[in-house]
């Protein structure tokens, strides 16, 4: 089990993989289409990512209501529980 | 007359040199791009040959982490040949709408299609990724390449095999002629060094076997050539209507004069041995030209450095020039280059039109039994170009029937 913040550095770490951006910019109230300028298929590349980091898994119909990073780091802490 | 088209721009990425300064001084001087294979799946399918011409510089030295993730290694050799060519042109400004792309493959995103196929049985449908089908349409060198210089006239993207290259310049000829376009990037690019194609093109017995000595093993026209060597790598050129480079003062490397395709209609893979289609090529290239077989000074041949396939482009040379062919000074870059399938016309265009800027014709290595049924005058060292009015053709077979020729005249 991962603890929030754990989530969220590794979450980090995929973002910055998939889109190079700086993994501080991976911040818990961004949205990932507004803030970091994500589409949909980077953000299906790190759904699967976070799927195989996490050992969890996402629907694909739980995907479109990630919004935010926070959203997600919710969703993967849940999952794991 | 038809609106004069010029070339403005060039750009490469080979096994002799990862940009055109640095290839074309390889190609003047004479070096080998074919090595044994450094990487373990030579050794876990035990591939029947175990060495390629790779590219010089890996794309990833050159494209950012991120890009080149998202592009199978055909389209990232696309990238880094057509921002050479874009910049080596000089364009700053260009109306979208009159800019295209005529970009080629051979094969397309190999890679990709195959490491996905590996994924989903090993891994299962949810890990193979969102943006497989994007890299692996053999569209994808030409869309992101009109993604990135911006180009919104269309972007082509010609498959015929190892004729692919030079039928995009067939392609952006006629898009500035027919008035479609006044600037075009045109192209070819191949990553096929994996070991499926180098499986099948072995199985054929087109590729050579000396495995031990590979920068020997692509030798057009002699005596003990033995098969291709595979390439891989992109070349891009920079086409523009006259009117348009000259308003902008632009650098003109030269004019695409003519082009021409034909298709033979006789094997799926073997040439036509009386070399009728490629002959036809020939002639309608010099004609599409307006350009006479007494002005042509140098030719950049296919010459794959197969047992078969030498042979029957000699014979279409000889009828198409007649008796002047003795007098044409002719390179087999692919002696160097190895065989680059749906980019080598492209990187061959690139030679022809340096050959035509700077008279002087590239080197043809490894010859040192010319086959006496091909006596042609065959460039092996140094070898200055006429002055005055001169044409120079380059010529692209592929499997399939394909036969395409270009005609670059100076300015």
């Amino acid at each position: 089990m991962a603890s929030n913040e754990e989530i969220l550095a590794g979450l980090a770490e995929i973002v910055n993989e998939e889109t190079g951006l700086a993994p501080e910019s991976v911040e818990m109230d961004k949205s990932f289409t507004d803030d970091l300028d994500i589409d949909s298929i980077s953000m299906m590349t790190i759904v699967v990512n976070a799927e195989e980091k996490f050992g969890v898994r996402i629907p694909d119909e739980e995907v479109k209501n990630l919004k935010t990073v926070g959203d997600a780091v919710t969703f993967i802490a849940g999952a794991q529980a | 007359m038809p609106r004069k088209v010029v070339i403005t721009g060039l750009g490469a990425t080979t096994p002799i040199g990862g940009d055109v300064p640095t290839m074309w001084a390889n190609a003047l001087k004479g070096v080998s791009g074919a090595h044994t294979i450094e990487a373990d799946w030579v050794q876990k399918y035990e591939l029947p040959v175990t060495f390629a011409a790779q590219v010089s510089t890996p794309a990833s030295d050159v494209l950012s982490r991120v890009e080149a993730k998202r592009m199978d290694p055909s389209t990232q050799f696309a990238v880094v040949a057509s921002r050479e060519a874009w910049r080596d042109s000089g364009i700053e400004e260009v109306d979208p709408d009159r800019l295209a792309v005529a970009f080629a493959t051979g094969i397309g995103g190999v890679w990709t299609l195959l490491d996905a196929w590996d994924t989903l049985r090993d891994k299962g449908p949810r890990r193979v990724l969102p943006m497989t089908v994007p890299m692996l349409m053999p569209n994808g060198p030409a869309a992101a390449v009109s993604l990135d210089i911006g180009a919104r006239a269309g972007a082509h993207t010609p498959v015929s095999a190892c004729a692919s290259g030079t039928e995009a310049l067939h392609q952006g000829l006629e898009l500035i002629r027919s008035g479609k376009a006044d600037v075009v990037m045109c192209g070819g690019a191949e990553a096929a060094i994996h070991p499926m194609p180098m499986a099948a093109f072995a199985s054929m017995q087109a590729l050579s076997r000396r495995n031990d000595d590979p920068e020997h093993a692509s030798r057009p026209y002699d005596l003990n050539r033995d098969g291709f060597v595979m390439g891989e790598g992109a070349g891009a050129l920079v086409l523009e209507a006259e009117e348009h480079a000259l308003a902008r003062g632009a650098r003109i490397y030269g004019e695409l004069a003519g082009t021409s395709v034909t298709a033979d209609a006789y094997h799926i893979t073997a040439p036509d041995p009386g070399g009728l289609g490629a002959t036809r090529a020939l002639k309608a290239a010099l004609f599409d030209a307006r350009a006479l077989p007494s002005d042509v000074v140098h030719i950049n041949a296919h010459a794959t450095s197969t047992p078969v396939g030498d042979k029957p482009e000699y014979i279409a040379l000889k009828e198409a020039l007649g008796a002047h062919v003795g007098n044409v000074a002719v390179s087999a870059t692919k002696s160097q280059t190895g065989h680059l399938l749906g980019a080598s016309g492209a990187v061959e265009a690139v030679m022809t039109v340096l050959a035509v800027y700077d008279r002087s014709a590239p080197v043809t290595i490894n010859l040192e039994n010319q086959d006496p049924e091909i006596p042609l005058d065959v460039v092996t060292s140094e070898r200055k170009l006429p002055g005055g009015d001169i044409v120079a053709l380059s010529n692209s077979f592929g499997f399939g029937g394909h036969n395409a020729v270009v005609v670059i005249r100076n300015v």
